[in-house]
């Protein structure tokens, strides 16, 4: 057995040495592409089942009609957003072999099992959903209801397992090093008691229903701004913007959470949000301007604010970019800019909320000046910019490991010929992808309105 | 059989039921190709509840690989890039089909949905069959892109193994479309159907049997291993299952040709991961390419706790489907009556703001692990809470108007 593993050892180490990848950049943006069309689905997968379920809810407890309609019809755009969701997660998941096999044949035992769970939870997911969208009239109203049920939960869990994959890329924990391979693993102290996993579950599950809603939402808007504002419209309109409207203003405090987390156990990526180039007590703040390799030049600055907001304390050392050697510094100016934009928005998009909640608790009606139902046209795409700006931010900010100070992203890369064609190739097809979609969510937006009995209740009240 | 074997026993599991069900799903993709609207229409609704389930039998097989035994993964997967890449592809090209489906009204469109989910439902099967032909000819080397990224999938190998992937296919479908038609009442669509069963049964018969010759040729070691101990059961069972099947269809007991069909195709997984074991890779075998103890018994644990929620799963929605429940077109739900009138809930926005300020304080002020846990948990409280009390009361309208 010793032996064994000693071979093992050595057969891994060697095969999988480093390669000179010319294409480098180019693996990583079509991974980066790959994952920015995924992760608006995972969104609506995460988000979009507890919302139609909630409505299948309201008509359970109302008998209105309308809340059936809105519930069956906003169903098929689940079901569409789930079919696309699910193929453009498999190509994810052959990327991580096709781009990286030095990252996969090294650690795979060490958090592939996430994968494992996530692909249970999937097949939960894909059970339920056909179940969901085909039993409408074949199951009784309860029975119907129930089977959401699965489909919300196995979208939490899902997302969970993947998140405490990259939670461990950003704080790799559960195995040591040997020779180049992982031994002495423990896959699940990996998965779970790496630092980054709670915050970003939280910062991630929020986000889900931020971008559903303000999506959902901003659609509703435009036919507000149309005149469309019946009892059904109104009631599409309502809910979405609800939810995200209540977690817009909590993720402020989430994030608030995930920055003092990075600030601790990844103090470059810290450092490189902000543009601090040397460490500093009372480190100031700067907002917008230009990282020129030394300081932010043409930014606001904010004297002590990074400290606090690092470490609550206007006192705090906060550590620079000269902490680690230039090689080991992610690029400073795509994480900033990134960062900038996240959060930008997100104050926009909790300004927003706590605008709707407010006008809602004093006066118990919707806003009614134009300029909201602009803002809210806004939002929906907003919240998408501010979603994929987040996720750069962590996932650039990690460069240049692919497994925080562990793995190189050079050293993970394929030795494969060919990745500008599959980028090109992918690059097309997605295209198309979003073109298709486009035109299959215009097509069942603009399928008649059918309300039973003419939106009468069934019952009087 | 040792603990190194027992992820393969997952990954051969997942792969026959990815070859019988996903080949399925494949296959009435590839039948929407011809046919009158009828018989496309009946192929393309068959599989509508079950696709998205099947194929994750893909993706089971690709995680437990890849944590089970890391090593092969990589080089697998770096190796045949191509024929994954179009593997690829195409599922994307297949799930865009669907959702593009609902959205169709002219049969125009649906043929052009139609056209290209054919399409697409050939070229995966293939690429993954092909894929298959590398691994089992030896074509893939230990190591990151270590083998010809060309000649690992286009050798006759793994032009026999895709090929089968794809009659198989057809096959499977075409038994399962006929069955279906059964359950129906419809005369003509298991007419057609059993027709073509028929057919394309001795098509994958003979293909299978030939291609013997070819892994003889390019891949002696697979067939020495098909022509002799367990490999050899596989080859028989898998012929054995053919035959009935082909007998089931003329006798027209559809439901026994539903299973005899599986198996035969099954059979052929099974025998090929028989007979390349104990290799994995050349100079690879399974118990070097194996993860250490602790992720083989984590991926195991996982595995039988998932079958836990996954079998009765599965086994409900294949029930419904087998059940014609699902066969209605679009039937109206029952709207329901009144349960409780709708009532204003001051409580529970009080509850919100309580939630709000215990979470964000505890989250914000105090710096603890038991702090920030209350907190999310508190923060939660308020979306929940929230969320009813504004959602339920904002929806049904403004009391003032």
């Amino acid at each position: 057995m010793v032996t064994a593993a000693a071979h093992a050892a050595v057969v891994g180490a060697g095969a999988f040495a480093p390669v000179d990848q010319d294409y480098l950049f180019q693996a990583r943006q079509m991974q980066a592409m790959s994952f920015a069309a995924h992760i608006p689905l995972v969104c609506f997968g995460v988000a979009f089942p507890a919302l139609v379920m909630f409505v299948e809810w309201l008509h359970l407890r109302t008998g209105k009609p309308l809340y059936l309609t809105l519930a069956r019809r906003w169903s098929k755009i689940m079901l569409a957003l789930f079919a696309v969701g699910v193929v453009t997660g498999t190509i994810l998941s052959f990327e991580l072999g096709l781009l990286w096999p030095n990252f996969m044949a090294t650690f795979g035992d060490v958090f592939g099992l996430g994968f494992a769970v996530e692909g249970f939870s999937f097949f939960v997911e894909a059970i339920f959903i056909a179940v969901y969208i085909y039993g409408w009239g074949s199951l009784s109203p309860r029975a119907h209801f129930l089977t959401g049920i699965p489909i919300v939960i196995s979208g939490f869990t899902g997302s969970l397992m993947v998140i405490a994959v990259n939670g461990w890329m950003n704080h790799p924990t559960g195995f040591r090093l040997e020779n180049g391979q992982a031994v002495d693993v423990h896959p699940f102290a990996a998965l779970f008691e790496n630092g980054y996993f709670w915050h970003e579950l939280v910062h991630m599950y929020l986000a889900a229903y931020i971008v559903t809603g303000f999506l959902v939402a901003s659609i509703y808007a435009l036919g507000w701004l149309k005149g469309r504002r019946g009892p059904y419209e109104r009631a599409a309109l309502v809910i979405p913007l609800t939810i995200a409207s209540l977690a817009a203003p909590a993720q402020v405090i989430v994030g608030d959470w995930a920055a003092r987390d990075v600030a601790k156990t990844q103090p470059v990526k810290l450092a490189a949000l902000e543009g601090l180039a040397t460490t500093t007590r009372g480190a100031p703040e700067h907002l917008l301007g230009w990282y020129d390799g030394h300081e932010v030049k043409y930014g606001i600055r904010i004297p002590r604010l990074l400290s606090v907001l690092a470490f609550h304390d206007p006192n705090a050392t906060v550590k620079g970019l000269d902490t680690v050697p230039a090689d080991e510094r992610p690029p400073v100016n795509v994480v900033r800019f990134a960062f900038q934009t996240m959060v930008g928005i997100g104050v926009m998009l909790a300004g927003i909320g706590t605008f709707f909640i407010g006008v809602w608790l004093r006066k118990r009606r919707l806003p009614r000046s134009v300029w909201f139902y602009r803002a809210l046209l806004l939002a929906g795409p907003l919240s998408l910019v501010a979603l994929v700006a987040g996720w750069m931010t962590t996932e650039v900010g990690r460069q240049p490991w692919v497994v925080y100070g562990v793995m190189r992203t050079t050293d993970a890369v394929t030795g494969a010929n060919g990745i500008p064609v599959g980028y090109a190739t992918l690059a097309l097809v997605y295209l198309g992808l979003v073109v298709a979609v486009a035109w299959v969510l215009r097509r069942l937006a603009r399928a008649p309105l059918d309300i039973p009995n003419g939106g009468a209740i069934d019952a009087p009240r | 059989m040792h603990l190194v074997d027992v992820p393969l026993l997952l990954i051969l599991a997942g792969l026959s039921a990815y070859a019988v069900l996903g080949g399925a799903d494949f296959g009435a993709g590839m039948w929407q190709l011809v046919g009158g609207p009828r018989l496309r229409e009946h192929a393309h609704h068959s599989m509508g509840p079950v696709w998205e389930a099947n194929h994750v039998w893909l993706i089971f097989v690709l995680v437990v690989c890849w944590t089970a035994y890391p090593r092969a993964f990589g080089s697998i997967m770096s190796t045949l890039a191509v024929p994954f890449f179009i593997a690829g592809i195409g599922i994307v090209l297949r799930g865009t089909a669907y959702a593009l489906r609902s959205g169709t009204v002219s049969l125009r469109e649906q043929r052009t949905v139609e056209i290209v989910l054919a399409c697409s439902s050939i070229l995966t099967p293939f690429a993954l069959g092909a894929a298959i032909g590398g691994i089992a000819s030896g074509r893939v080397p230990v190591g990151n892109a270590g083998g010809d990224l060309a000649s690992s999938w286009l050798n006759p190998t793994s032009a026999l193994t895709g090929g089968l992937a794809v009659v198989t296919a057809v096959y499977l479908a075409a038994v399962y479309l006929a069955a279906d038609g059964v359950r129906l009442g419809d005369a003509e669509l298991v007419r057609a159907y059993r027709l073509r069963a028929l057919v394309s049964g001795l098509v994958a018969g003979a293909v299978a049997l030939g291609g013997l010759l070819v892994v003889r040729s390019d891949a002696r070691p697979i067939w020495d291993g098909l022509t002799s101990g367990s490999g050899l059961a596989a080859v028989i069972v898998s012929a054995v299952a053919g035959t009935a099947t082909l007998l089931a269809i003329l006798q027209g007991r559809f439901q026994l040709a539903r299973g005899t069909a599986a198996l035969a195709v099954a059979a052929i997984a099974v025998g090929w991961v028989l007979a390349q074991r104990p290799v994995f890779l050349p100079g690879l075998t399974i118990e070097e390419a194996a993860a250490g103890r602790s992720t083989l018994w984590a991926i195991i644990v996982t595995v039988a706790i998932g079958a836990v929620v996954l079998v009765p799963s599965l086994f409900f929605l294949f029930r419904l489907v087998l059940r014609g429940r699902f066969d209605a077109d679009e039937p109206e739900p029952e709207t329901v009556a009144a349960a409780t009138p709708a009532q204003a809930r001051p409580n529970l926005l009080l509850v919100a703001g309580a939630c709000l300020a215990v979470g964000a304080g505890l989250m914000l002020v105090v710096d603890a692990r038991w702090a920030l846990i209350v907190g999310v948990v508190g923060l939660f409280g308020f979306l929940v809470t929230g969320f009813l009390a504004v959602a339920t009361s904002a929806a049904e309208g403004e009391p003032q108007e």
